[in-house]
């Protein structure tokens, strides 16, 4: 780990903070930056707020934008985390969060919870949609290692393979299941589309209470996942119990991808872009790519969330914009490589 | 067996006693029985599908053993931990896919491991060793290069300089040169005599070239259809029969002079 690690560490981190401050002043009523961080450490401190200060900016700053802003942050932060620990496991660079299937899973979940809401039968839709989306990922998941299971080495080719039958059975499901909502697809296909309108805080503290210790625990292994990719039976022989940290590490990634997905839709792209960006800037190495991808995954999901936000006359699904943005501009900065490489 | 006869007082480095390991249906190891000694320079030979592999596995504790036991250092091989083996036992395996752009001088790094905890920055004992390693592989002008853009010998001696690093007292090679032009092979086998001769440690390599093979093991280890077929020193064991028996080719040994190590002729019947 080189000795500039901390501080571009730190560098993203004070992006991030300043991004968050910034995002959160812009809307419909618009309010200054200074006057959101006065609003911010007065509630922090239990304190009244200032006079001077519009008395509905409080309402907005911590019960509307705050928290849908966080939860866009830490979403964008986990899917960028648990990308990164896809790519370092399989060995391939172009793997993401939705290799294993775990998002068709959540998405069959939560097109079963919709229909039952539409045909009638059902709890209350806001609280059974991301459950029944993250019992479909945790499902996905256990079927696709079952699967996977009887190659001892659980190696990339075999998760992949097993990723790709369980998600092309499960989107037959999708499919079967908008047929079964007939006009009111509509609602299904929106879900699936991924969007942060209307988190509060408790989708704020979920997503957190999954994705922080996750992203603590990859930490703790990224030295690990350096070494294996030299190769499982060369790591085995450096003293890394390369299977262990993959179960371990494949279970905690799922689980972070999961969570997001239940609490946000399906939002490509952050995944998948962050992790290969990040490496090609920053190198290789896990235990700064890693970290950083927190921070990059948050702040583009959080941009991203704010332009539909807060830019755009109406609401676009979150999950197109990143790709309509991100896509691009891979495509340049890819190009670039190439063609430096050269 | 002569091995075991010629060194019957050292202390055994590896003890094997009716191994058997079976995976799927090929990679199957029946009643292995092999001492191994330290300080030589072991050649493990034999057809394709004879276990090679899968006896390096079995050595380098990559795969448990189904039955019999391995006795390293007079203690089960399963009793040690990964850590703990890492800094004895370093493998040098054939093929080597590396997705990741690390640099050659990072690679090399990772041979140190087992020796740096976790969360620390390597010594200047961890890094004095990388640039040693690189220097005997020479490739220390390609240290700020990247892994991905070097060519297929380049990369196998960087893989080499990698387990160089990890400075074991025994080395395990899985056909570490096969995919290497003879230049290239000729030296990390004199590189790798070196570590025998000069510093007495221990290497077991899977070797496909026979005449490579005679000219510098010390000991050879001939396996056929999962069985060890026979050991003993190069010059005793490499016969025209053995060869014929094990290759299924009419072979012809010229034997060893004092400028040259004994020589294999061999055609298909």
């Amino acid at each position: 780990m080189s000795s500039k690690s901390p501080f571009i560490l730190m560098s993203l981190a004070l992006f991030l903070a300043v991004a968050i401050i910034l995002a959160t002043g812009m809307g419909f009523l618009a309010i200054a930056p200074l006057e959101v961080i006065q609003v911010v450490w007065a509630k922090v401190r239990g304190a009244g707020i200032a006079a001077g200060i519009n008395p509905t900016f409080p309402f907005v700053i911590m019960e509307v934008r705050l928290p849908r802003i966080l939860a866009a942050a830490i979403v964008g932060g986990g899917l960028a985390v648990a990308g990164a620990v896809f790519q370092a496991i399989l060995l391939n660079p172009l793997a993401d969060p939705y290799t294993l299937g775990v998002s068709s899973g959540a998405a069959f979940g939560a097109s079963l919870a919709l229909v039952l809401g539409i045909m009638g039968i059902t709890v209350p839709l806001l609280f059974s949609v991301p459950l029944f989306a993250f019992i479909g990922a945790m499902t996905t998941l256990v079927v696709v290692f079952a699967l996977a299971a009887p190659d001892g080495r659980l190696s990339s080719n075999t998760l992949i393979l097993s990723g790709v039958i369980v998600a092309a059975i499960l989107s037959a499901g999708i499919g079967f299941i908008k047929y079964l909502a007939d006009e009111q697809v509509g609602v299904i296909i929106f879900w699936l589309m991924g969007s942060f309108v209307g988190k509060t805080w408790s989708d704020v503290t979920l997503t957190a209470v999954f994705v922080f210790p996750g992203l603590l625990l990859t930490l703790y292994f990224a030295r690990d996942l350096n070494i294996m990719a030299l190769g499982g039976r060369t790591a085995d022989t450096l003293g890394v119990d390369s299977r262990k940290v993959k179960k371990i590490l494949l279970v905690c990634a799922s689980l972070m991808t999961a969570i997001c997905v239940s609490v946000s839709g399906i939002i490509g792209f952050v995944g998948l872009i962050i992790p290969h960006l990040l490496r090609l800037v920053l190198g290789p190495d896990n235990r700064l790519l890693i970290p950083a991808c927190f921070f990059g995954g948050a702040i583009l999901l959080l941009t991203a969330d704010t332009i539909t936000r807060a830019w755009l006359p109406t609401e676009l699904p979150i999950g197109v914009l990143t790709s309509l943005i991100g896509g691009p501009f891979f495509c340049y900065i890819f190009r670039k490589k190439q063609l430096g490489q050269r | 067996m002569a091995v075991a006869k010629n060194n019957i007082h050292t202390d055994l480095l590896f003890a094997i006693s009716k191994g058997c390991f079976a995976y799927r249906t090929n990679n199957v190891l029946l009643d292995i029985d092999l001492d191994l000694v330290p300080g030589q320079f072991y050649g493990l030979i034999g057809p394709n599908g004879s276990g090679k592999t899968t006896l390096l596995d079995l050595l380098t504790a990559t795969r448990p053993l189904q039955s019999g036991q391995i006795m390293f250092q007079g203690k089960a091989l399963a009793d040690y931990a990964k850590k703990e083996l890492a800094v004895k036992i370093a493998l040098v395996p054939q093929q080597f896919a590396m997705g990741f752009d690390f640099t050659v001088s990072d690679l090399v790094l990772m041979g140190r491991y087992p020796y740096i905890p976790r969360f620390s920055n390597p010594s200047q004992r961890d890094l004095d060793l990388v640039d040693e390693a690189m220097h005997v592989m020479q490739i220390h002008t390609l240290r700020h290069r990247l892994i991905t853009d070097l060519s297929g010998g380049e990369k196998q001696r960087v893989v080499v300089a990698r387990a160089l690093a990890q400075d074991t007292e025994v080395l395990v090679l899985d056909e570490a040169t096969s995919n290497l032009d003879i230049h290239h092979t000729i030296e990390i086998m004199h590189v790798i005599r070196k570590l025998v001769r000069d510093q007495g440690r221990t290497v077991i390599a899977a070797i496909h070239d026979l005449n490579l093979a005679a000219a510098f093991c010390d000991q050879v280890i001939v396996l056929k259809e999962g069985r060890i077929f026979t050991t003993g020193p190069v010059g005793e064991a490499l016969t025209a029969d053995l060869i014929t028996e094990v290759f299924q080719v009419q072979a012809e040994v010229q034997a060893a002079t004092l400028n040259h190590s004994p020589r294999i002729h061999y055609t298909l019947s």
